[in-house]
């Protein structure tokens, strides 16, 4: 049986952890609020870009830019968007269940897979799993920037101009609510541009400078980019969602730790007491029989 | 006196929306002056300043690092970039991506505070399961 002052130490260092987890989900708990609002601030210029493409492939019908154009798949490519720190509960194991699930379905087919990742959570994954990784970029901190973005972004854009890939996918978590994230596919190229209602019926058109070609280029580019930046800030919320809910329970089940903890502390101090007693009155009866 | 809306916003952002009677951009054909009712215009942006003139003359610049400019006749939108661009700090991007991955696939996990956390409670759990169990054979 464990001693009390053993025990005594146990629980204090339990009480510590609780300490620990409880700051953390604080902590999360006032960071979901902010990664929304990064949520929503990048809607603007996605609903912008949306429109200019629109106008734009409206505009050329003859150009055809490789990244509208649908082609015989031999190969595709995902864009895996995770947490770069763990402690969120089941949010990255969903999320690689996902993925892997869709990059075999694809290798049934014969249809090879390359990635590219972002995360440091992503990385270690794939590190154990294997997997053709073009390019990586993680530790973006609290407020993914499109900066940080770009060159893992790049490689596939490359992949996909050279023919190399066919198709581009991303893979993020998807904020439902502050206690519900689920995984997501979303395609990004070929991309398809959906115009809103009443649009296409405005028969006007901008004047180019330098060239609509180029201009399409360079929208386009950047139109994927503001998703696949969207999705990381998306991602973002969900972990410190799912962290918030991952540390509330493990605050919880610290607790009960301790309660177990103390109870048998109780119970060991008890049974030295009843001890020293018996010894006692046991040696009381023996001087005086 | 006409006014033209002004919105400019990049990826990460609002950067300002109100109301001018002439915007000034550096297009990379050079810069233009934008005024309420011009025509339907599209074009890229260098880095460079952006002015925005309000109807009492007061001006408020903006500084962009290029990006897409688009006009309507009664709005202007500039689409600003959060980072420099161009095709070969795109590329050296891609690059130092990949380079990254490479780096990342052969070396060792680096171990964080947080794990060493999480161990450590796991630990915890173990030490109080097996007490539970020293309690029950008692």
């Amino acid at each position: 049986m464990a001693g009390e002052k053993e025990i005594r130490s146990k629980i204090a260092s339990v009480k510590n952890m609780q300490k620990i987890t409880s700051a953390m989900e604080k902590v999360a708990a006032s960071k979901i609020r902010k990664a929304q609002l990064q949520m929503e601030a990048s809607r603007p210029y996605a609903q912008r870009i949306r429109r200019v493409v629109g106008h734009l492939t409206q505009a050329n019908p003859d150009y055809k830019h490789p990244y509208l154009m649908q082609r015989e798949i031999d190969r595709v490519g995902f864009i895996i968007i995770s947490t770069d720190r763990g402690l969120c509960g089941g949010l990255n194991a969903n999320m690689f269940k996902t993925a892997i699930g869709a990059i075999a379905e694809w290798q049934e087919k014969g249809i090879k897979v390359d990635l590219s990742l972002v995360g440091a959570k992503a990385v270690q994954f794939f590190k154990r799993m294997g997997g053709n990784v073009l390019g990586t970029a993680s530790h973006l901190g609290d407020e993914p920037s499109v900066n940080e973005l770009i060159g893992a972004i790049r490689v596939m854009l490359d992949s996909y101009e050279e023919g190399a890939i066919d198709r581009l996918y991303v893979i993020h978590n998807e904020f439902v609510s502050a206690m519900s994230q689920k995984p997501i596919i979303v395609p990004l190229l070929p991309c398809t541009v959906e115009l809103e209602e009443g649009e296409l019926q405005e028969h006007w058109d901008y004047l180019y400078e330098p060239d609509a070609a180029e201009l399409l280029d360079d929208v386009l580019t950047r139109y994927i980019e503001s998703q696949v930046y969207r999705g990381a800030v998306e991602n973002f919320a969900c972990e410190m969602a799912a962290k918030m809910v991952a540390m509330k329970s493990a605050t919880d089940n610290a607790g009960e730790i301790i309660d177990g903890l103390q109870l048998e502390y109780n119970k060991a101090r008890q049974a030295a007491i009843t001890q020293e007693i018996s010894e006692i009155v046991g040696g009381a009866a023996a001087v005086s029989g | 006196m006409a006014t033209i809306k002004v919105d400019i916003v990049s990826a990460e952002g609002e950067i300002h929306s109100g109301d001018a009677a002439m915007v000034f951009a550096p297009a990379s054909m050079g810069e233009v002056g934008i005024a309420p009712r011009h025509a339907p215009m599209l074009t890229t942006l260098k880095p460079g300043e952006v002015r925005v003139q309000t109807e009492e003359g007061e001006e408020e610049a903006f500084y962009i690092t290029g990006g897409m400019l688009e006009i309507q006749p009664n709005q202007v939108t500039i689409l600003a970039d959060t980072a420099l661009r161009g095709d070969q700090l795109d590329e050296a991007a891609a690059l130092a991506a990949q380079q990254q991955a490479e780096k990342a696939l052969e070396g060792a996990a680096d171990e964080t505070d947080v794990a060493k956390a999480t161990a450590e409670l796991q630990e915890a759990r173990a030490r109080y399961r097996a007490s539970q169990k020293m309690k029950g054979k008692r």
